[in-house]
């Protein structure tokens, strides 16, 4: 089926010993949990390693927890499914939540998992804008030792992450949402299913007692090299009284950030307007629920 | 060639096998174990033909490594209707409904209903349809298939045992 690949399966059972393979191996292995993106790379010859080292039986990283804070960390074995399913996720992160219900398909939605749809490095990666919106940390191990980023700035470029041949992310982070805050995430593709997005808005917000927005923020996908937060946006609205003038300059100020291309999915001027319109739409989204008391 | 030494636990069976290590689970299936009832359409993961249940969860079995299987329990469409007298209550709705036309998509829409009635109670027309969201038909017969689902899962819920019939 291959002509290519022709590689050492290793299935380790704990993480130490994952993390000793990939010090040992280097370059030479990839870790694979869903495969769901590897495969078909495998498959094409664009990606030709001598070892995959399987994170599938690992059961350290399979936890979904919340944290005492009211955090959650989602480690780097969980499913997109499950994270779709977790009451938590549903409750303070909606857009997440929308991300891991609407991508891709059931059954790759039961073998994904988001830590791969992140180290996969595609700009579209529906869960790289409600995570980045969510604030979201990476956990990232090696036999070096452990080290906390930021999601933000992990995408250097198209394909490319902040990752050593020898590390792993292990899980992701997410502080607390703030009170009185709400979250959205919308994305459009040509189809309603399956189709990768050609633009995504992630919003999150809280509102201060006087109604002020704070902690704006926004993020967007598949319209640059890589998943973007928006500052120029963020700036805008952070203090203001929301109205239809402040959402308007919200978009455009995002359609600003973005730098999207012409390709198979969309046009780069359609994707820039889109990314207006979604992003009116996830703020009021978002305002609706930081109103409507869910935190 | 890698090859790996693996023991596939298929719709109740144990199959010590050893495969290449870049094989898929779909073909393995089909062409180790000749259980053909399991298609493979676009080799990519969109269309759905492959699906199979593994640990009672909907995958594509096209992208799916036949070495991550080992050990965990795999049941295809041969394993809903064993003796191939007795058709599990999907299937036998989608008979009598004429929910197939070529049938190519056939094992990999039954298997996805089959998920989704064994963890969605009575579900909605929206709700089987997202569900079915991972299987394409080109012959265009949605409309039957979701009427099909939607008989299965009265009959289900009446049925000794419900949905609990086939382990998913």
């Amino acid at each position: 089926m291959t002509a290519h690949a022709s590689f050492e399966h290793h299935r380790p059972d704990d993480l130490a010993a994952a993390l000793g393979l990939l010090a040992e191996l280097g370059t030479a292995a990839r870790a694979i949990a869903g495969g769901t993106d590897l495969v078909p790379q495998l498959r094409a010859g664009k990606l030709v390693p001598d070892h995959l080292v399987s994170l599938n039986r690992i059961t350290e990283l399979a936890a979904l927890t919340t944290t005492p804070e009211g955090g959650l960390r989602i480690g780097a074995g969980v499913r997109i499914a499950s994270v779709a399913a977790h009451p938590a996720v549903q409750r303070h992160w909606p857009g997440l939540a929308h991300a891991c219900t609407v991508m891709a398909t059931t059954q790759v939605r039961h073998m994904g998992t988001i830590a791969g749809n992140l180290c996969n490095g595609s700009p579209c990666a529906d869960t790289s804008g409600p995570l980045l919106a969510a604030e979201a940390n990476l956990e990232i191990a090696s036999i070096r030792g452990n080290r906390s980023v930021a999601l933000d700035g992990f995408h250097r470029a198209a394909k490319d992450v902040d990752l050593s041949a020898d590390e792993l992310v292990i899980a992701i982070v997410l502080p607390p949402p703030p009170p009185r805050s709400g979250g959205s995430y919308l994305r459009i593709s040509a189809r309603s299913r399956v189709d990768m997005a050609a633009a995504g808005v992630a919003a999150r917000l809280s509102l201060a007692a006087d109604g002020t927005i704070d902690r704006p923020r926004l993020a967007i996908s598949a319209v640059a090299p890589t998943p973007l937060r928006c500052p120029d946006a963020e700036a805008l609205l952070q203090g203001q009284l929301p109205d239809e003038s402040l959402l308007a300059g919200a978009a455009s100020a995002c359609m600003a950030t973005a730098r999207p291309i012409d390709d198979v999915r969309a046009s780069a001027a359609w994707r820039r307007m889109v990314v207006g319109v979604l992003t009116r739409r996830a703020l009021t989204g978002a305002l609706a629920m930081a109103r409507g008391g869910a935190s | 060639m890698t090859r790996q030494h693996i023991t596939l636990q298929v719709n109740g069976d144990a199959f010590p096998l050893t495969v290449r290590t870049d094989r898929s689970l779909a073909d393995v299936l089909r062409e180790d174990l000749r259980l053909i009832g399991t298609k493979i359409g676009c080799n990519e993961g969109d269309c759905g033909a492959c699906t199979v249940l593994v640990d009672g969860q909907t995958i594509c079995g096209c992208l799916y490594l036949a070495v991550e299987a080992d050990g965990r329990e795999i049941t295809t469409i041969e394993g809903l209707a064993p003796g191939g007298e007795e058709l599990h209550p999907v299937q036998q709705a989608f008979v009598e409904r004429g929910a197939l036309q070529c049938g190519f998509c056939t094992p990999g829409m039954v298997l996805s209903a089959v998920h989704l009635l064994a963890h969605v109670e009575a579900p909605d027309e929206a709700t089987i349809r997202h569900g079915l969201s991972g299987n394409l038909c080109r012959c265009t017969g949605y409309t039957k298939i979701v009427d099909a689902i939607q008989v299965a899962s009265e009959r289900m819920a009446t049925a000794p045992g419900g949905a609990g019939e086939v382990q998913s």
